[in-house]
């Protein structure tokens, strides 16, 4: 028992409602929620060194003990990607200092963003499937609110087309719950993983893993991505940039989380059927990465692609692969989030968010060039930069159990990224201005500043990939082996 | 009993998906709700529509009536009703912004601004 593991969770919580209460006062506002995510940072890189030492920290809420209550379970895998929430939460915080207009911040933008930080930390550190059911309402509410914040036509237009596909998938996900509390009588992850174990796998369960693919498929942006990158251009980049850094992996995490602990027996059909769900992603979201010419839809599509990348590790399902999976999903969150953040910077620059009307953004804010060159490498998977490590482990595992397709899938998958950034990088800053620049337009060092962090964080992890390993690998670890979740959250 | 209510979901299922599937936002909305009661009635049944008392250990009776399935139906009633509240709204701006509720207006008016970013 360890009643830190609830804090990741209730800081925003609270923060959230205090902050309702302070929406007039803008500079309180700002000041709050940043102590609060760098507060919440801190909590969590103390339970990082805590499982690292101990292992697996639970929390069994209201003293009920599994699997009869809800219990909260912070493994090393959830605890860094809390940790890199947090990271990337703070800093798209205090990009919104500057890159949020006033009327947005007036409107519970804050409040609302740590609403969705509590559904996000709560869906990483929940051991029960209704509960992260829960967490995902209480992330996704937040999300609504935020993409149509501001109500301009097109916000609206994405808004309906995003709920409706979420509410659609979170109906299809009560369902699910529905049948496997009848197949199972439990809700209870590590007791799911058990009573499976113990009646098999048989067609019916297969059937509703099959059904839970699809519900967390569709929150990922896994094969079913077609309303993604329309959604994630509609509100401005900080938002962007938090739902291309958290939302879609927090169904990523479902994803890995259930077909590592629960449904891992029959794996010719399931982890099959996401192999093949993962090359199809990577194709389409690589090519539609190629064909767009704009900067929010190329990165939108970068998302996709790399949620493919990170399915193909999960259908391989080796040690290496997994090791590779949690590296890249940590690499990705930063990575992306930094992204959206310079494009923010570069459409507010250039006025445009068509790239064939940019250029010569290289002249006037050299900085802006070279960090969102740094940060295209990186993702792109460049050596020295993080993107590499997890790749590199990815195709190593891949190659490992034969699957040639699936690593020349994420071959194809680089080059095609590399080819989409660029384009962004050649057309946007090289060459000269084609419109006449806004002369009131100051250097937004502010806004370059607060991304700074996640690109030295890109640049560290990359270098420094070797000291980090060791707990990527007891998170990989722990996912390849079920029974040391399992009698983390028995045992008391 | 389970029959029937079996039954009934899958009526309640097709009825949401047919509404879902017209263009009028209105009737959308709708379909969604009705989706969810009818995932509602499906984990009532799915874990055995049995009497019995309520389970509360000092009764001495034998048979208990299973009170986890109707926390969790209240815990996504709840949400559900929050979802649809905010949906409606949504649609009714929306309504007001863009003077359609018409999903294929809306859509071809969205793919022709995707045309005009490209």
């Amino acid at each position: 028992m360890n009643n830190w593991v609830a804090a990741p969770l209730l800081i925003p919580l609270f923060t959230a409602v205090i902050l309702i209460f302070l929406h007039n006062k803008l500079m309180l506002q700002r000041w709050i929620s940043l102590f609060s995510t760098l507060l919440n940072t801190a909590v969590a890189i103390g339970l990082l060194l805590r499982v690292h030492e101990d292992g697996i920290q639970t929390l069994n809420m209201s003293g009920w003990k599994p699997p009869y209550g809800i219990v909260l379970v912070a493994d090393m895998f959830a605890v860094l990607l809390v940790l890199t929430a947090s990271v990337v939460s703070a800093c798209c915080l205090a990009y919104s200092f500057r890159g949020i207009d006033e009327q947005r911040e007036r409107h519970y933008f804050y409040s609302l963003v740590h609403f969705m930080l509590a559904g996000v930390n709560g869906s990483f550190l929940t051991g029960d499937l209704f509960n992260l059911f829960v967490c995902f309402e209480l992330m996704l509410m937040s999300s609504y609110a935020l993409i149509v914040l501001g109500g301009t036509k097109r916000q609206f237009r994405e808004t309906l087309h995003y709920i409706l596909i979420n509410v659609l998938s979170s109906t299809l996900f009560v369902a699910s719950i529905a049948y496997l509390y009848g197949a199972t009588g439990t809700l209870n992850m590590a007791h799911l993983s058990l009573r499976i174990a113990e009646l098999g796998q048989s067609g019916p369960i297969t059937a509703v893993a099959a059904l839970l693919l699809v519900v967390f498929s569709v929150k990922a942006g896994l094969f079913l991505f077609f309303w993604l990158p329309g959604s994630y251009g509609a509100p401005p980049a900080a938002v962007s940039a938090l739902f291309g850094a958290l939302l879609t992996k927090v169904g990523m995490y479902a994803l890995i989380r259930t077909f590592t602990l629960i449904f891992y027996h029959e794996a010719v059909v399931t982890h099959t059927l996401i192999g093949i769900m993962a090359v199809a992603t990577i194709v389409l979201g690589g090519f539609g990465a190629v064909s767009q010419t704009n900067v929010n839809r190329i990165l939108g599509y970068n998302v996709i692609a790399s949620i493919g990348l990170i399915s193909l590790a999960l259908a391989v399902s080796n040690e290496h692969a997994l090791t590779g999976a949690v590296f890249y999903l940590v690499h990705d969150m930063i990575a992306k989030a930094l992204l959206f953040l310079l494009a923010g910077v570069l459409v507010a620059e250039t006025g445009t968010e068509r790239i064939n009307r940019m250029g010569g953004v290289l002249l006037h804010s050299p900085l802006l060039a070279w960090m969102f060159l740094i940060a295209s490498l990186s993702v792109v998977g460049l050596p020295p930069l993080s993107g590499f490590p997890g790749k590199l482990l990815i195709i190593q595992g891949s190659l490992e159990s034969g699957s040639y397709i699936i690593a020349a899938a994420g071959v194809l998958l680089t080059l095609l990224l590399l080819y989409s950034l660029i384009k962004i990088f050649i057309l946007g800053f090289w060459g000269d201005a084609r419109k006449e620049r806004n002369p009131e337009w100051k250097q937004p060092r502010k806004l370059l500043a607060s991304s700074a962090p996640l690109m030295l964080i890109i640049v560290l992890l990359g270098l420094f990939a070797e000291p980090v390993l060791p707990y990527i690998q007891q998170a990989s670890g722990a996912l390849s082996d079920p029974s040391v979740y399992i009698q983390a959250v028995f045992k008391e | 009993m389970e029959v029937i209510a079996a039954v009934v979901v899958g009526i309640l299922f097709a009825v949401g998906i047919y509404l879902i599937l017209t263009q009028d936002l209105l009737r959308i909305v709708l379909g969604t709700s009705l989706m969810t009661h009818a995932v509602h009635l499906l984990l009532m049944a799915m874990a055995g529509l049995k009497g019995g008392a309520a389970p509360l250990l000092d009764r001495g009776k034998e048979e208990f009536a299973d009170p986890l399935p109707q926390a969790l139906i209240l815990t996504s009633i709840v949400i559900n009703f929050g979802i649809t509240a905010f949906f409606l709204v949504l649609s009714y701006r929306a309504y007001q912004k863009l003077d359609t509720t018409d999903m294929d207006q809306l859509r071809s008016e969205s793919s022709r601004h995707r045309g005009r970013s490209r």
